[in-house]
C-alpha cells in the first residue's frame, strides 16, 4: 500500500496520542470524520496499524524487578538456537526473546516482583536452559523513555 | 498506590492482550458491566496503573528495516551530567527506548532505522556526539521469538 502524506500526518497525530477519537483526530488534520475514518480503515487493513497497546505500571502491581539477560549460545550444536528458545519461552516472566547480530546472540527481558523471586527464577528455570556459554545481567534502574513512535 | 483487586487484574490481563478494546468490550471478556468496567478502568488511569495508550504500527511497512539495541558506557564518570546525556540522547526520534542500567552499561538503547546505512548515520553524527559517551556496542535485532506481559 502506498502512504501519502495525510496518511504519515494520521500515523503521527495517532502515535502522539492513540486514545483521541477519529472525529477529534479528523480535526487536528484538517478534514472531515468520514474520510479519516476511511482513511485509518485502509491502514488497519493493510496491517500498518497493528493495534493499540495498554501502558501499565508493573511496579503498581507489585513487579518492581526488569533485568535484561543478554545471551551467549554454543554455536558448535547445530539446533542450539531453536532449543534455547523453545524452552525460554515456557518461562512466564520470560517477557521478551530476540535474537540478535552482534556480540551477544539472544537478548531476554525478566520481569521479578522483587530480588528475591529474580533470584528464584534465575537459578530454577534461567541457569536450567541449554546450551549457554556465557550470560550478562544488566538490572533497570529508570526508565527515561520508553516509545513505540517512529520518525515519520 | 491504590489497591488493586481481582477484577481489576482481570481487566488488566484483557487489555494486555488487546490494547484496543473499549470499555464494553473489556466488560464482555471478563463478565462485568460496561458501567462498571469504565469505572474500573478510569479509576485505573487516574492512580497512573495505566499509564497511557499507544498505537503498534508495523515499522517494517513504513519502511523502517533496522533495529539495534546499544549498550552505552559512559566515558568521564562524575564530570559529565547524566541529566544532559539523558536530555540529548531522549530527544533523538530515531532513539524509542533509553534505559539506565545496572550491570556492564549504563545505558540500553533501542534505534530504528531505515537499513544499515541511515542506521550507520545515527551512530555517528547523533549518537558518537552525545555528551560523555564512551563505550558503544551494538546489536542488531533479527527476530522477535516471544513478545508477552508478565502473568499479573
Amino acid at each position: 500500500m502506498q502512504i501519502d502524506a495525510t496518511d504519515r500526518r494520521l500515523l503521527r497525530l495517532l502515535q502522539d496520542d492513540a486514545s483521541q477519537s477519529v472525529s477529534e483526530l479528523a480535526a487536528k488534520a484538517g478534514m472531515s470524520t468520514a474520510p479519516c475514518w476511511r482513511r485509518l480503515e485502509k491502514l488497519e487493513a493493510a496491517g500498518i496499524i497493528i493495534g493499540r497497546k495498554v501502558d501499565i505500571d508493573y511496579s503498581a502491581l507489585g513487579f518492581t524487578v526488569l533485568v535484561f539477560l543478554r545471551i551467549t549460545l554454543d554455536k558448535t550444536h547445530a539446533n542450539a538456537m531453536d532449543e534455547f528458545v523453545r524452552e525460554a519461552r515456557n518461562i512466564p516472566e520470560v517477557e521478551t526473546i530476540q535474537t540478535l547480530l552482534g556480540r551477544v546472540d539472544i537478548r531476554m527481558d525478566v520481569r521479578a516482583r522483587d530480588l528475591t523471586h529474580y533470584q528464584e527464577i534465575y537459578r530454577t528455570r534461567i541457569l536450567r536452559l541449554p546450551h549457554m556459554l556465557d550470560l550478562e545481567a544488566l538490572m533497570l534502574v529508570s526508565e527515561v523513555k520508553n516509545t513505540e513512535s517512529l520518525p515519520l | 498506590m491504590i489497591d488493586i483487586d481481582d477484577t481489576d487484574r482481570a481487566i488488566l490481563r484483557a487489555l494486555q492482550k488487546d490494547g484496543g478494546l473499549n470499555a464494553k468490550e473489556v466488560g464482555e471478556a471478563i463478565g462485568l458491566s460496561q458501567p462498571a468496567t469504565w469505572r474500573r478502568i478510569k479509576r485505573l488511569e487516574e492512580a497512573k496503573v495505566i499509564r497511557g495508550r499507544s498505537v503498534l504500527l508495523d515499522r517494517s511497512k513504513l519502511g523502517f528495516e533496522v533495529v539495534v539495541y546499544l549498550g552505552v558506557k559512559l566515558a568521564t564518570r562524575g564530570r559529565v551530567s547524566l541529566e544532559d546525556f539523558e536530555r540529548a540522547v531522549a530527544a533523538i526520534p530515531e532513539v524509542q527506548l533509553v534505559q539506565h542500567v545496572l550491570g556492564v552499561y549504563d545505558y540500553r538503547l533501542k534505534v530504528v532505522a531505515r537499513d544499515l546505512a541511515d542506521f550507520e548515520r545515527i551512530l555517528r553524527r547523533r549518537i558518537m556526539t552525545l555528551p560523555g559517551v564512551g563505550d558503544v556496542e551494538s546489536n542488531v535485532l533479527l527476530s522477535d521469538e516471544k513478545l508477552t506481559s508478565v502473568p499479573i
